[in-house]
């Protein structure tokens, strides 16, 4: 079954092939430095437009007052609000590409995502926990139980899935990681229940937003996100070793389970401060990376910054779009990002030669 | 059981042996279960937050007038016990055959977002129309069959995958709950908690105008389920096997996938999306029944018997009453454990 239609095998390792999806592309420094001044000047207007456009109309003096710091009118005070929303969004969008750009690589699995994988589930439910079990109110305890929480989950979901003959392929780290979401998110309900008196800002948190952004907020999550980023940038040559299997990456002196332990740390790092601070969302780690590979290829050395970037402009596009859809109240930019990302997923799903069962 | 054959017996003879085995533990065991879920049934009906002797519970299902067990017996705990019931028995039954005939023991159609169009279809009816009832069965039905014709079709690329198909079902399903999740935020506070009531799925307040179009779907469905499990068994041994011992391999797919979805759409119609009971039950049958022929009747007793279970567990074993759906969803974290245990016996999760 499913090898209806075989694929001319891509030069190099088949390997590689049946990992990335698309046959390996050789590009030129100069396409690729085109890619990033597009991409640059892209997510320039985004943020552009991010601060400018919303659910109240602003003029144009508004809006230069406001971002010098004044508040003394309506639009001013939006436009001053909009500025940490932005960077909120910007630094979400790029955490959650680039850990998922990471994730794929260290799991070589096309359809890992920190959605997929319930990882946003699982740091949801260590929140949760620590909020109505310990009484958890300080924001930096959030932060660590998120990350605590994702970590955990994910060594758990690659568990099952590695389970029985095959290992980990996509389709069972996939449905291993709904199969623990579901789980999770009833455990969520059962402590939520009897306790009216958080279920309200539980609630809200669970679905993925970036409405409520505050610049402490952000200087809080920060580091975490610093770290995490660093992490991750430095893992790129590690998983273009990674990319061509373990054992070749083993015979280039990569120490492979090292590698993995590393990238995989900063993939949590980034995707457990995220839902930490803005709640799960969804598909921005899945869509991303497929998306800079059609533009810069496979090195990981510039696909990982590409995805950051990518990544970054395409919340701040969703946030936007979410203030202007449902005027004159805002969708929340999880909903937004899902709906954007399953016609991907299934596209993706589509034309991948998906293993048998 | 029939004496050993002797030690000259062919190798045939030591096969019908071991099939003859096979099919007495299957049976014991399927009257076990049946067992079972009766007593649970009776008992349910008498226990609670009082106790109703059996005299009267008997007495009442005679449709006598007996004072006080008539309403908590025939108002309150027959419903609610005939409706787990039929809703176990549809999700066990429904879960079973998309595991035999996706090969696959976590491709239950409540992971793989089968079922969620019914959900998505059933919130979007009560809080933007302000659907009630019947009329909420009927869209949330409709929509169900939709969504699984809509993946399906999806799926079909040249001879439909059974991976394709769980992958393609992974990506709707988030899509619907995103869709769930924005009519939840957008509902006022009425529409919400019946919103919620109805997604945690509950078998509390339970009216026979409910379990009736349940119980004729799972009759209707099942039966015609049933005819297949022959097919569908023979689906284990993989597409193309199966096409060459005679089977119509995308037409058996496409009946079991109407029936199975139909009967789980119809059940959740009636008691919400019960978490978790389609995709455990047949793995715990399996394991009860051991190899053997189809799992789909020993499912179907199991999922009713852990549906009964957990409804009585989340009304009185708990320090505060929860709705069944988080019981039976909250047993599918050790189920998972489990299935890491038993890793190295192999062969499991593939």
């Amino acid at each position: 079954m499913s090898h209806s239609s075989p694929r001319r095998p891509a030069r190099g390792s088949s390997l590689r092939s049946a990992t990335i999806g698309a046959p390996p592309r050789r590009r030129s420094l100069e396409a690729r430095g085109l890619w990033l001044i597009a991409v640059l000047a892209g997510l320039a207007v985004l943020c552009a437009l991010s601060v400018s456009i919303g659910t109240r109309a602003v003029g144009w003096q508004e809006i230069w007052a406001g971002l010098g710091g004044a508040t003394d009118t309506i639009g001013e005070a939006a436009v001053a609000k909009r500025v940490p929303r932005t960077l909120l969004a910007a630094l979400a969008g790029a955490a959650l590409g680039l850990s998922g750009a990471v994730m794929q690589g260290v799991t070589r699995n096309p359809l890992a995502d920190p959605g997929i994988l319930g990882v946003n589930m699982g740091a949801a439910l260590a929140v949760v926990l620590g909020i109505a079990w310990f009484g958890m109110v300080s924001f930096t305890a959030y932060i660590w139980v998120a990350v605590a929480g994702a970590a955990l989950t994910v060594a758990f979901v690659y568990a099952i899935a590695s389970v029985g003959p095959g290992g980990a392929t996509p389709l069972k780290l996939a449905l291993s990681g709904v199969a623990t979401s579901v789980a999770f998110s009833s455990f969520i309900t059962g402590v939520v229940l009897p306790r009216n008196d958080i279920a309200g800002g539980v609630r809200s948190w669970q679905i993925g937003g970036v409405g409520g952004a505050s610049f402490a907020g952000i200087t809080e999550v920060l580091p975490v996100l610093f770290a995490g980023f660093v992490l991750s940038l430095l893992s790129a040559k590690r998983l273009n070793s990674l990319a061509l299997g373990d054992e070749l990456a083993a015979g280039l002196g990569e120490r492979v389970a090292l590698a993995r332990a590393t990238s995989a740390a900063g993939a949590v790092l980034l995707c457990g401060a995220t839902t930490a601070i803005c709640g799960p969302i969804g598909f921005v780690g899945l869509a991303v990376p497929h998306l800079c590979r059609l533009l810069v290829g496979i090195d990981h050395r510039w696909l990982l910054p590409f995805s950051a970037l990518v990544g970054a402009g395409l919340l701040i596009a969703a946030d936007v779009l979410g203030r202007v859809v449902a005027r004159p109240s805002e969708m929340d930019v999880g909903i937004i990002t899902a709906f954007l990302g399953a016609p991907i997923f299934i596209w993706i799903v589509r034309r991948q030669r998906i293993r048998a069962l | 059981m029939t004496a050993a054959p002797s030690l000259t017996g062919t190798t045939a003879d030591w096969v019908a042996l071991g099939r003859r085995r096979r099919d007495g533990r299957r049976r014991t065991v399927a009257w076990g279960l049946g067992a079972l879920l009766l007593g649970l049934f009776a008992l349910t009906l008498m226990l609670g937050q009082s106790f109703i002797p059996p005299g009267d519970v008997l007495r009442v299902m005679l449709g006598q007038d007996v004072p006080v067990a008539s309403f908590t017996v025939g108002t309150l705990r027959l419903p609610r016990a005939t409706l787990s019931v039929v809703a176990g028995l549809s999700f066990g039954m429904g879960g079973a055959a998309f595991q035999t005939m996706l090969r696959n023991p976590l491709a239950s159609p409540d992971i793989i977002g089968i079922s969620f169009g019914a959900s998505a279809a059933a919130v979007i009816g009560i809080v933007f129309f302000g659907l009630s009832g019947g009329a909420v069965s009927t869209f949330a039905i409709a929509a169900g069959l939709g969504v699984a014709l809509l993946i399906y079709g999806l799926s079909f690329k040249g001879g439909g995958a059974g991976a394709r198909l769980i992958l393609i079902g992974i990506g709707m399903a988030s899509m619907l709950e995103s869709v769930i999740a924005y009519a939840l935020q957008k509902a006022s506070s009425w529409s919400h908690a019946e919103a919620m009531r109805w997604l945690a799925g509950s078998v509390n307040g339970a009216t026979w105008g409910e379990i009736l179009p349940a119980a004729l779907a799972l009759v209707l469905f099942g039966g015609v389920l049933l005819t297949r499990a022959r097919d569908l068994e023979t689906l284990r041994l993989g597409d193309d096997a199966a096409a060459a011992l005679g089977v119509r391999v995308a037409w058996t797919r496409i009946t079991v996938l109407v029936t199975a979805v139909g009967m789980i759409a119809f059940a959740t119609a009636a008691a919400g999306p019960i978490a978790f009971v389609a995709f455990l039950s047949g793995p715990i049958a399996a394991r009860i029944t051991g190899p053997g022929r189809s799992l789909l009747i020993p499912a179907a007793l199991t999922g009713a018997v852990l549906v009964l279970l957990a409804d009585y567990v989340g009304q009185f074993a708990l320090p505060s009453r929860y709705p069944v759906g988080v019981v039976t969803g909250a047993l599918g974290a050790p189920y998972l454990v489990w299935l890491i245990a038993r890793s190295n016996s192999g062969g499991g999760a593939s």
